[in-house]
């Protein structure tokens, strides 16, 4: 293998880092006879997404949304039942395109923080050695990387390369996260829910290291997160997930700005409000984000939305442009037979 | 306002110089505790005499275990020449517990040791791997936990005849499915965990993720299940013989002591039942050290 | 009105033979019925120690105690068995963040809510459950007599929640405690569940201390905050004042560092550091290491709580300073 070398830019800027296209996983729900009990969870359908370069794409929503399903899709630790990739111009797992190894080099991901996000057996310096050693880097060299990635998030080498996990707190274990996704020099790093577990004012500390290590190092950021806030200071665009599908996607300044989905705004109300003279007083909407198992018919949020009518069960909305954003509703589709919508 | 101050050097001096401490790694911990406890100390030291001697059998200046004796048959415990007396044919008892030791004990790790071996590879593999191939492997060993373990042992036993490689044999058919089990099931827990998908991510190797990540982590709870099975093989082994189904006489080993010395019981009980304490110390030492592994292994650091 | 919870310099320190955790360096407050007191702090600042110490649910042999907590006049920390377990679930009830583990699996939630009201209030089996269906009605969950018969793996988490809600008012307790409660609901199930727990607390007139890390939620529920920091409380005052006029460092680096619209483009202020170990107890203030206002003073003894005016508390030297006029 090569020396590790960062992988240099092919397409120019204009060409998208990454594009993702009608991406699907399904689960098989275990139980029953055989181990089949022939329900599924359609985690994630028929999603497409592209990425610039450079830019921080921020994917919202709930629990069973899917989002963290995608993360694992784009970086391949999970195979999609169907759709295609391609990364910089270079399909990815097809005949002339690049494998997945090599995707790997490229694109790489920052977990949760959690009991399980760092090898409790081993040493950060340990960890952080694994990926550059496994690729074929002389010892030595890996060593200097360890030092440099800890540099570069903060954590003074000499004192955090023969520590174990259990010895540092929530924000230095995320910060040895991000030095991991980092130790290949991708070019792309997708974060899940990488400030989440952690206090808010550690929180603060590791955004601002997230933005400078992005400036530093070229980066292109996929931001996933439930916490409106946070992705709405990262983002440059913003894409809103619901049972699978996307229902919203355009700039931050659209989305936070001029919501047009239904559940977009409602999740923005949702947000608890910071002045006490002004408290919400009613919750935006009700009940609990539904089972991704079996969802509903036609528009997944019709079970949930105040202006559902027949049409939203009849036929899913395709996500459509309209002019700032692309939303899934009818009620923005001209001619799609609801009430709310345009005349064709 | 703020009143300006010095606030550095004040951060400064307050921050406590973090101590760059000495390995605090989970095997030296774990040893550490061990180290601490007791009850595993005791055992260990009973275990260590036990083996020792056993090894050492033939330097110890004992008795001939198989030198018999028509006349001085059955002799009690603490008669001249024979500390522990004699069995039914006249052999030194503590001369033929201390080379009982040697066989029985072998009888107990060496299966133990091969089924870890082969039961750990399989049962590691099919946690890692999933899907069909953890199928295949494991609808397999149901097959054989079908069984309970002494009856298969007994039925292997009995289909491939009595002498010790086979009874060698047949325990460690009927370990392999439980240890099996225990690693499949760690290490399908282990793979779960976010610290392997971001080291599948890496692009390294199944071989060299299995080797870095997963082993150090499974290994633990597998080698204390093992060590418990190490006192229930002792037993296994000593009731194959005592059936007449392990070692043949006129081998020392203590199950079949037990079954040799029955006749004895009207004459001398306590005699006949030392091999037994033999076997109950051993095992117990065996499951009490196991035991004292788990805990000390049980810690979240 | 009276107060319902008088707690007076609580220390709670867990001792084990590894090490000392001083979890609670001496906390006071009160709460009096009908008011939320929001409890805001990071991990380690020992607010759900303090929460769980009103209920004594730490481990005897593990925890020592100091101070006093009264209820009504009742001293808890030194009440007897019998009396601690009446008090619990019937005087003062609590909801926690998992509401999975709070209930029984093997157990429909209706059992476990009538079988609570028939063991405290001592109705018949028939009474006990169509209390527990009022009560399900009460917090909101659809088709209530169905419910009943649920386990609570067949609910969902905004369900549960709910439920555990229920299950709490359920003997009209004077005073709720709430342990994060929403911290592991999504956002709109989260604002629900908050806009509820602020209905029944009027409905039902109890106290309330909300335990949060969240400043939002603690904003949406409180009458007032307080800011605990390693053990003790820094700060603590009606939300509107700690929202527009925060006095502790710590308190004005939370707020200032808590993400929300409008900072897009700008840098973070992070508050270094981290949180000190609370195994060792300082000689001055806890917070003085990653203090950006720091003296000479704030490390040789630790700041008391002193009122600065419209019941607003602050445990900080500059405060003192500047209640004396001295600072510009």
């Amino acid at each position: 293998m090569d020396s590790l070398v960062p992988v240099e830019d092919r397409g120019g800027p204009a060409q998208p880092l990454l594009l993702a296209s009608g991406l699907r996983k399904h689960f098989a729900v275990p139980g029953g006879l055989l181990g089949r009990s022939g329900k599924v969870v359609r985690a994630v359908d028929d999603l497409s997404l592209s990425v610039a370069k450079g830019e921080t794409l921020g994917v919202v929503g709930e629990s069973g949304c899917g989002k963290s399903t995608v993360a694992r899709l784009l970086i391949r630790l999970l195979k999609p039942d169907r759709g295609t990739m391609v990364l910089d111009g270079d399909p990815v797992d097809e005949p002339h395109g690049i494998t997945v190894n090599e995707l790997r080099r490229q694109v790489q991901m920052v977990f949760q923080d959690s009991y399980a996000s760092l090898n409790p057996r081993l040493t950060i310096g340990e960890t952080l050695a694994f990926a550059p050693k496994a690729h074929g880097l002389p010892a030595a060299e890996a060593r200097a990387r360890v030092r440099d990635l800890l540099d570069k998030v903060g954590l003074d080498p000499a004192n955090y390369a023969e520590r174990y996990p259990h010895e540092l707190s929530g924000g230095q274990r995320q910060r040895v996260n991000i030095a991991r996704a980092l130790a290949l020099r991708p070019r792309l790093v997708i974060l899940d829910e990488a400030v989440s577990a952690l206090d808010k004012s550690v929180e603060a500390q590791v955004l601002n290291m997230l933005v400078d290590l992005k400036t530093e190092l070229g980066l292109t950021y996929i931001f996933i997160s439930h916490d409106l806030n946070v992705v709405q200071y990262l983002s440059d665009r913003v894409l809103v997930m619901y049972l699978g599908k996307i229902v919203e996607l355009g700039s931050v300044e659209a989305i936070y700005g001029n919501p047009q989905h239904p559940y977009t705004r409602a999740l923005l109300s949702a947000r608890p409000s910071m002045d006490p003279r002004r408290r919400t007083k009613e919750a935006p909407i009700q009940g609990d984000p539904p089972n991704p198992i079996d969802p509903p018919s036609g528009c997944r949020f019709r079970t949930r939305c105040p202006f559902a009518e027949d049409v939203c069960a009849r036929a899913e909305p395709p996500l459509a442009d309209t002019g700032a954003q692309a939303v899934a509703c009818h009620m923005r589709i001209a001619g799609s037979g609801h009430s709310r919508a345009a005349a064709p | 306002m703020a009143i300006q101050s010095p606030t550095v050097d004040i951060a400064a001096a307050l921050v406590r110089p973090t101590v760059a401490s000495a390995s605090r790694g989970y095997w030296p911990s774990v040893g550490r505790r061990l180290r601490r406890d007791p009850v595993t100390l005791v055992c260990a030291g009973i275990l260590l005499l036990i083996v020792l001697s056993s090894i050492a059998a033939p330097l110890l200046g004992l008795a001939d275990p198989y030198k018999t004796s028509m006349i001085r048959r059955l002799y009690p415990l603490g008669s001249p020449n024979h500390l522990l007396g004699t069995d039914e044919l006249g052999r030194d008892m503590f001369a033929r517990l201390i080379y009982g030791g040697r066989l029985s004990l072998f009888m107990g790790v060496t299966p133990v040791v091969c089924a870890l071996l082969i039961g750990g590879v399989l049962g590691i593999t099919a946690g890692f791997v999933g899907g069909k191939v953890n199928m295949a492997i494991m609808r397999v060993m149901d097959v054989f936990y079908a069984f309970p373990s002494v009856l298969l042992a007994i039925s292997l036993s009995g289909a491939l005849g009595a002498g010790t490689e086979n009874t060698l044999l047949s325990l460690t058919l009927v370990f392999i499915p439980p240890i099996c089990r225990v690693s499949e099931s760690v290490t399908t827990q282990v793979r779960g965990f976010d610290f392997v998908d971001a080291a599948r991510a890496s692009g390294a190797s199944a071989l060299t993720i299995v080797r870095v990540h997963v082993l150090g982590n499974v290994l633990g709870p597998i080698l204390v299940y093992a060590t418990s099975l190490i006192s229930v093989a002792i037993i296994l082994a000593a009731g194959l013989s005592f059936l007449g189904l392990g070692v043949k006489p006129p081998e020392p080993e203590w199950g079949l002591m037990l079954n040799t010395l029955r006749q004895a019981i009207y004459v001398n009980p306590v005699l006949a039942a030392l091999p037994g304490v033999m076997i109950f110390i051993t095992s117990i030492c065996f499951n009490l050290m196991s035991d004292g592994l788990r805990t000390a292994m049980d810690v979240k650091a | 009105m009276s107060d319902l919870l008088q707690v007076r310099d609580l220390h709670v320190t867990f001792v084990t033979p590894d090490r000392t955790v001083n979890a609670v360096n001496g906390v006071s407050f009160d709460v009096r019925r009908g008011e939320t007191l929001g409890i805001l702090g990071e991990s380690g600042s020992g607010k759900s120690v303090t929460l769980r110490s009103i209920l004594r649910l730490h481990p005897e042999h593990r925890t020592r105690w100091g101070g006093s907590i009264k209820l009504e006049g009742d001293e808890i920390l030194t009440m007897g068995r019998g009396a601690l377990s009446d008090l619990r679930g019937q005087r003062v009830a609590m909801i926690f963040q998992e509401p999975a583990t709070a209930f029984d699996p093997v157990f429909t939630i209706g059992h476990q809510i009538a079988e609570t009201v028939r063991r405290h209030t001592g109705k018949g089996e028939a009474d006990s459950w169509n209390r527990a269906r009022e009560l399900l009605e009460m917090v909101r969950i659809p088709s209530p007599a169905q419910r009943l018969k649920a386990y609570p793996h067949e609910m969902s988490g905004g369900m549960r929640q709910r439920a555990m809600i229920a299950l709490a008012l359920s003997c009209n307790p004077s005073l709720l405690l709430a342990d994060e409660p929403t911290t592991a609901l999504d956002a709109t199930v989260q604002i629900q569940v908050l806009l509820l727990i602020r209905e029944l607390q009027r409905e039902f007139n109890v106290g309330v201390i909300f335990v949060t890390h969240d400043i939002g939620v603690a904003v949406e529920v409180s009458d007032r905050i307080g800011v605990m920091y390693a053990g003790k409380i820094v700060e603590l005052a009606p939300v509107e004042q700690m929202v527009d006029a925060p006095r502790h460092p710590y308190s004005r680096g939370l707020l200032a560092s808590t993400v929300h619209d409008g900072m897009r483009g700008q840098r973070l202020e992070a508050i270094p550091g981290a949180p000190p170990d609370l195994a060792e107890v300082p000689t001055g203030c806890s917070f003085a290491p990653r203090c950006k206002f720091v003296q000479p003073n704030c490390v040789t003894r630790p700041p008391d709580l002193r009122e600065m005016g419209g019941s607003h508390l602050v445990r900080c030297v500059l405060a003192d300073a500047q209640e004396a006029g001295v600072a510009a």
